[in-house]
């Protein structure tokens, strides 16, 4: 297996796929829970998720790239969404996207020198009634400006 | 104990509503003043959120929008007395929030007890009516069930307007060992979040909907498939879900009545095309969200190629209101064949956003000035875009047209999932046209050439349109490149993109540079 994964991933992984193993349409929710856990879908594993599932690695990479939202890459500590749809982009987000790309030192899909922070683009959180609106890992905020999401980063990520 | 509510819906959380929270508890604690903290659901008067209410003899009185800051302030003011005129006198005070302008004209059905209970508290929704359906489901044979949903009129409220009851009546007529209930729950369009708001704000009424449809077709088991960008409707659905198998509303032997129904949910992977349905169905097997050939409809051939409903979260949620009162109720709501009521979402650019369920039949500027108090930005409205990304863009001239399905069809625009995003003076249409070509290109699904190729070839034509390269070649390029992909695209994604960009073409030509004679060359 990889070996830039520890002991402690490699068994929750194993759990992960035991677990999905019989479930319909297990691959999903087996995706979900190891990237819930271990940040990512690492490549490595792909040969015994195939395995388990009775598919092709070519099916398990096929899913894993189809989807916007899983990733066969570690990325930052902590993840910013920024909303780019229409309501958002009607309040602005197009001037709050430039100014926290230029503030943050990356672009989107991209993770800032200190490995704290990966930009990403996201169609809507459905908080359009606030927009324009990101969201830092799990939670969505409203009526948001450069620099309300910067005051938000610090009190998340470094505090 | 004064009972005072603090919503824990995803937008007042957006506002702060959690550290409003906090800060009241802490506050009341310190000055000794007992008070029950209730987490309620939205109101869907988002420019008041955080709204916190308390409870008086004659009804919840509002405060908001309430910020952290303002709490000491609110207790100087002893506003859990809230009748009180020291209560009264606080500048945060906004009076009996059921006479509040906005909810006292609504009509809410679906949303009837949304921000009034305790999302999470079965207690709660049974004592608000919840449940009253599923009796007298309970009590009726499957047709008959099917007979009431087709007619109450209610029809699909994912955006497609197809006849709830009609498409019922085919799964039950298809004869299977195993039928599947699935839940459109990917709610992907800009400018929406009514089905967030039912599944965060009042899960059982989604989990008793497609009980029901379980039992009227004879489906056992139910999927409810949620777009990944709603982590607190899936923390609330499978707390909903255990609580309802915990207390017999779900699993085996649904209140004795021999039926079962199992309900779990499952999470979407942040693909767009994956609210349409064959995709979706694709997805929940496991696989790549490829759009399928139609037919077989879904109902016929669906997940696992079982007879499957695929609803979308409000027409199962408008399941138990129709089976309680009854379907004449229902569709006594309404104007011509849109029945019922729509919860409409204001979105974008507008002093006053959040939820608004009506009749069919209000106009569309009733709920940008009315509702929505015109433009935050102060500033003119000048387009309006309803039904999301797949929707026309309106300009001021039809914002009389009333919300009703045929109405839109006939103006060549989308009511859809019932959202609607307004944009001020300084938008400009043709980057939103652009803009439309480049969401089709990161979304398409890949499967078909004109979405696949021509939404590609869109966002290059529009760059050269807006650089002002060989006009009336391009626009006629542009033209040409959406009839193609209006009629060869396999699903709604590329099929209508073309709404936004020619809708954009057609009634703002001066943003592609175009005087009006040339645009309509
Ligand atoms: N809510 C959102 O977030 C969102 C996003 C994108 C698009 N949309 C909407 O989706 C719409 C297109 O959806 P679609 O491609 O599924 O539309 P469609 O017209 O192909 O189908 C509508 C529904 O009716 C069913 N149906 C049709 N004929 C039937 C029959 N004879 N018996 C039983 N069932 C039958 C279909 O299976 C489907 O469930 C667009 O109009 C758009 O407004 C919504
Ligand atoms: C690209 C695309 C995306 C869609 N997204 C959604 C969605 O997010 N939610 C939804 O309910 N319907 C969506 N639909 C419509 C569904 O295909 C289908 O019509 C709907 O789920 C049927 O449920 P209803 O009859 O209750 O509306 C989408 C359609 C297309 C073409
Ligand atoms: S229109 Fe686009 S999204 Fe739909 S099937 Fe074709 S390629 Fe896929
Ligand atoms: S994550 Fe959606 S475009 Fe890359
Ligand atoms: S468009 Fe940004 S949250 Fe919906």
């Amino acid at each position: 297996m990889d070996n830039t994964l520890s002991h402690e991933q490699h068994a929750q992984i194993q759990a992960h796929i035991q677990a999905h193993q019989h479930v319909p349409g297990g691959l999903m929710p087996l995706l979900h829970a190891i990237q819930d856990d271990i940040g990512y879908v690492p490549e490595t594993v792909y040969p015994e998720i195939a395995k388990a599932l009775a598919l092709s690695v070519a099916e398990v990479h096929g899913v894993v790239s189809f989807y916007h939202h899983f990733r066969s890459h570690p990325i930052g500590k902590h993840v910013l969404q920024v909303c780019r749809a229409e309501s958002c982009q009607s309040m602005g987000s197009a001037k709050l996207e430039a100014e926290l790309k230029a503030k943050l030192g990356v672009d989107y899909h991209q993770t800032t020198a200190d490995g704290n922070l990966t930009l990403l683009p996201v169609y809507c959180l459905g908080n359009c009634g606030c927009s324009p609106a990101v969201m830092l890992d799990d939670e969505v905020y409203g009526r948001m400006s450069a620099d309300k999401v910067t005051a938000l980063i610090s009190e998340v990520c470094h505090g | 104990m004064v009972k005072v509510y603090v919503p824990i819906d995803s937008t007042a959380l957006s506002l702060g509503a959690e550290r409003t929270a906090k800060k009241i508890v802490q506050e009341a604690q310190a000055r000794g003043v007992e008070i029950t903290l209730v987490r309620n659901g939205s109101r869907g008067l988002f420019w008041l959120e955080p709204l916190v209410e308390v409870e008086t003899a004659q009804g919840r009185v509002a405060f908001g929008p309430v910020q952290p800051s303002d709490v000491a302030g609110l207790f100087n003011a002893e506003f859990t007395n809230a009748l009180a005129d020291k209560a009264k006198a606080h500048p945060l005070y906004l009076g009996l929030t059921d006479e509040l302008a906005w909810l006292k004209k609504q009509q809410r059905l679906t949303f009837a007890r949304v921000g009034i209970t305790d999302p999470l508290s079965l207690e709660d929704y049974l004592a608000h009516d919840g449940y009253q359906g599923l009796k007298n489901a309970l009590a009726m044979s499957g047709a008959d069930i099917v007979k009431a949903v087709t007619d109450s009129g209610l029809r699909g409220r994912g955006g497609a307007a197809f006849p709830t009851g009609i498409k019922w009546n085919t799964v039950l007529n298809a004869p299977a060992e195993q039928k599947y209930v699935v839940c459109n729950a990917d709610e992907g369009d800009s400018g929406t979040y009514s089905d967030r708001m039912i599944m965060e704000d009042d899960p059982f009424v989604l989990i008793e909907g497609m009980t029901i449809a379980g039992i009227a077709v004879g489906a056992t088991q139910g999927y409810i498939y949620l777009r990944s960008e709603y982590p607190h409707a899936l923390k609330t659905l499978n707390e909903a879900i255990r609580k309802a198998n915990l207390a017999g509303y779900l699993g085996e032997n649904i209140q004795g009545s021999g039926h079962t129904f199992h309900l779990e949910v499952r999470r979407a992977a942040g693909a767009y095309v994956c609210g349409e349905e064959t995709s979706l169905l694709e997805s929940l097997e496991g696989k790549r969200g490829l759009v399928r050939f139609k037919p077989p409809l879904p109902a016929i051939e669906g997940l696992f190629g079982k007879p499957t409903i695929v609803n979308n979260v409000i027409s199962l949620a408008t399941v138990p209101i129709i089976l309680d009162k009854g379907a004449q109720y229902y569709a006594d709501y309404g104007m011509g064949r849109s029945r019922g009521t729509l919860p409409i979402q204001l979105a974008g650019n507008l002093k006053q956003t959040g939820l608004v369920e009506l009749a069919f039949g209000a106009t569309l500027r009733e709920l940008l000035y009315d509702y929505g108090g015109g433009a935050a930005s102060g500033r003119p409205i000048r387009a309006v875009q309803v039904g999301g990304p797949l929707g026309a863009y309106l300009p001021e001239s039809q914002f009389d047209t009333p919300l009703d399905y045929e109405a839109f069809t006939k103006i060549w625009a989308v009511l859809g999932h019932g959202g609607i995003v307004a944009f001020d003076d300084t938008v400009d249409m043709a980057k939103m046209a652009r803009y439309a070509f480049e969401f089709c290109a990161v979304e398409s699904c890949g499967k078909c050439t004109p979405c696949r190729i021509g939404s590609t070839r869109g966002v290059e034509v529009m760059d050269k349109i807006v650089l002002g390269k060989n006009h009336p070649q391009n626009v006629q390029l542009l033209r040409d490149l959406s009839d193609t992909m209006l009629n060869g695209s396999l699903c709604a994604l590329g099929g209508m993109t073309p709404y936004p960009v020619l809708s954009a073409l057609n009634h703002f030509p001066e943003d592609f540079g175009l005087s009006n004679k040339e645009a309509a060359a």
